[in-house]
């Protein structure tokens, strides 16, 4: 079992009128079989607090830790932070123009595992992934990302975390711009990876909707870069009912007081 | 009408490092996370911009076709450098080309490959010198003038070679020297020429092509020099009717290559594929300056040029002129440039220009567009575990493959990648 532990962590980032404070003191402990869910409304920090997992260098981390089974995150490069079994879905993944979507899979299992892996299973595993995500076969000679809709975007990074097999995935808004077909082919990948009982789960989102999909053992709420509130599903379903609110009512009154 | 593009190559941070050794922006990311990729978003990509407007101060001519052409140096005043043509060439590193007579022997031509193609080597009062070009600036002229004697090789009427023919030219020393090549396809012939550039040299160079009715020439020119070359070539085509041409440019290796390829229709039908692919290192200096004369009816044109730079002073150069003359109705062109900066200090001009004297055509556009290896692309990929360096080479390599495997001799797009893989190597990229 692993676990991904996150304590007492401060983010910022540099914007023109400053440097201004995102995430105030976020602690969360993530073990393998575990989803979490990251709720909140926009602007709390829930993408902020993925994109420090993952590394990316607009993020300054002022103070706290983020550990791996006791190992510093925060001193690896990006890619190594991969290797450790990081992965992070993201939430507006990029095109890569020139690299066709064969080649790059390939070369990130390559890297991943240390060894390329062996080409007859390794096509067999794509195709079977590709066709239980609904991906068209023709993607596969296309380059990365490039004139995928939203949505294909979103299932070829569930296809990555299928065929990656992380330690710890995050996802970053997955379900955000996906019909309900979508949603669902979506989730189903997520629960298929999770349920194989190697891989722990951060799922982030706005909406209570993929939640339907995807049952979270632990729910988090993020207000103005805090952890506002904790608890299990059912906390999820009170957010459905009431939205976020009643946060915001008691955000301005300590802000007030 | 010219038009440059400059980049700014302002230091910015490397995606790799800790995250909490320095502070780094990154366009696209608000403090939630990714912003909307800039493509969705309908603004221009990280790292690309328009071409702008260029500074020196030039006089264009009143049309591309309207340029002086002549065999006489006399009539080409001296180059001061401020010449529409001229303005981007560094001429103290021409090493003589435009100053100084063209007395050297200039490099070795050795023909080989197919065995039913003719090979002569004739004096310059043969009737086929001259069929397909006239000189358009004062270097092609000084060589045209210099010259002794010119190779020719001729793939028969109605003979397709039995495979590449591969020209070397090889040189072995920097005297200022000219040269003259001639590669006639003759009626529906069928051929791939490889002009094969390596070794030492300081040349002036006329390659005349002529594409007689229904034939089908692809040439590659590779300039694969020694660091220190000096190579100035003016490569004209002459396009019958109904006829394929193709041209690849692939500029690697010298310390300044200038190449001015043109295609000129001179009858309806045919069809002109120009490619071009260059990877310029510290201090090298690569140019291609490129004429499609669209002088008659229902012709079409595809232009392609990709550019990769490294290294300090690393300078390119494409300038991409297509003219539609008002008797070329029904043309059908397009012509792109793009670049990737990969490192600091590097300069890419990028110049398209198209000048369009009727308006009844199927179509004509350009593009160009020079970027920075996008911050983006390499969070992405190294996200997936991918190391800095493998993602850099998995996107350079992306980029430059697309005119590579135009050139469809196996051996030879085997080699250039080979020679791509070492220039990434020797970037240490």
């Amino acid at each position: 079992m692993s676990t991904l532990e996150i304590k007492d962590l401060f983010v910022s980032i540099e914007t023109d009128q400053g440097t201004k404070q995102i995430l105030k003191g976020v602690s969360l402990t993530i073990n393998t079989g575990e989803t979490h869910a990251i709720m909140g409304p926009n602007g709390s920090g829930k993408s902020t607090l993925a994109s420090t997992i993952a590394g990316h260098p607009r993020y300054t981390v002022d103070s706290g830790s983020i550990t791996l089974d006791g190992e510093d995150v925060l001193a690896m490069s990006v890619d190594r932070r991969a290797r450790a079994g990081l992965f992070l879905a993201m939430q507006y993944p990029v095109e890569v123009p020139g690299v066709t979507m064969t080649n790059f899979l390939r070369t990130a299992k390559t890297a991943l595992d240390g060894t390329a892996p062996s080409l007859r299973h390794w096509t067999k595993d794509v195709k079977e992934a590709m066709t239980q995500l609904r991906i068209d076969a023709d993607f596969a000679q296309r380059n990365v990302n490039e004139g995928f809709s939203g949505g294909e975007k979103k299932r070829v990074e569930i296809l990555q975390l299928e065929l990656f097999k992380p330690r710890f995935a995050i996802l970053d808004e997955t379900d955000s711009g996906l019909d309900v077909d979508a949603l669902k082919v979506v989730a189903e990948g997520v629960n298929r990876e999770h349920s194989k009982g190697n891989m722990g789960t951060m799922l982030i989102t706005h909406y209570t909707r993929i939640l339907r999909y995807i049952k979270p053992d632990f729910v988090h709420v993020f207000i103005d870069g805090r952890i506002a509130e904790e608890g299990g599903s059912e906390l999820a379903d009170r957010l459905e009912d009431e939205g976020y609110d009643r946060f915001a009512v008691q955000d301005q009154t300590t802000a007030g007081a | 009408m010219a038009e440059t593009t400059q980049i700014d190559t302002s230091e910015k941070a490397r995606i790799g490092a800790p995250a909490d050794q320095e502070k780094v922006a990154i366009d696209g990311f608000t403090e939630e996370g990714e912003n909307l990729s800039p493509f969705n978003a309908g603004s221009e990509q990280h790292g690309l911009k328009k071409h702008s407007h260029g500074d020196a101060p030039v006089i264009p001519e009143a049309s591309r076709g309207e340029r002086l052409k002549s065999y006489k140096l006399a009539d080409f005043a001296p180059l001061t450098g401020r010449e529409e043509d001229w303005r981007f060439t560094p001429l103290k590193r021409l090493r003589g080309l435009h100053d100084q007579p063209l007395t050297g022997t200039g490099p070795e031509v050795r023909v080989s490959g197919a065995s039913n193609i003719r090979v002569e080597t004739v004096d310059r009062t043969d009737a086929r010198v001259g069929t397909a070009s006239i000189p358009e600036d004062r270097v092609a002229a000084a060589a045209w003038e210099a010259f002794t004697e010119a190779t020719v090789v001729t793939i028969p009427a109605e003979t397709e070679a039995d495979c590449e023919v591969t020209i070397a030219i090889t040189g072995t020393d920097e005297t200022p020297a000219a040269q003259h090549l001639i590669i006639h396809a003759e009626k529906f012939s069928k051929a791939v020429v490889v002009l094969d550039h390596q070794g030492k040299t300081t040349l002036a160079q006329n390659v005349e092509m002529i594409i007689d009715d229904g034939a089908q020439l692809t040439v590659v020119s590779v300039q694969e020099w020694d660091d220190d070359a000096v190579h100035a070539s003016s490569q004209q085509a002459r396009i019958g009717r109904d006829a394929r041409f193709k041209h690849v440019v692939v500029s690697l290796g010298g310390d300044l290559v200038r190449l001015t390829p043109s295609s000129r229709f001179t009858a309806p039908g045919s069809e002109v594929e120009m490619y071009g692919l260059y990877f310029a290192d510290a201090g090298q200096h690569l140019e291609q300056r490129l004429l499609v004369d669209h002088a008659v009816p229902n012709c079409k044109s595809r232009v392609t040029y990709k550019g990769a730079l490294q290294g300090q002073d690393a300078h390119t150069v494409w300038v991409g002129d297509v003219l539609i003359r008002k008797e070329a109705e029904g043309t059908d062109t397009y012509e792109t440039n793009r670049n990737l900066l990969l490192t600091d200090g590097t300069r890419s001009d990028s110049v398209p220009n198209l000048e369009i004297e009727t308006g009844l055509i199927e179509g004509a556009g350009h593009a160009s567009a020079t970027g920075r290896f996008d911050d983006e692309h390499l969070f992405y990929l190294m996200a997936r575990g991918i190391d800095e360096k493998t993602a850099r080479r998995l996107v350079v390599r992306g980029f430059l493959n697309e005119v590579i495997q135009q050139i469809k001799v196996p051996v030879l797009e085997e080699r250039l990648t080979e020679a791509v893989e070492r220039e990434l190597a020797a970037g240490n990229l």
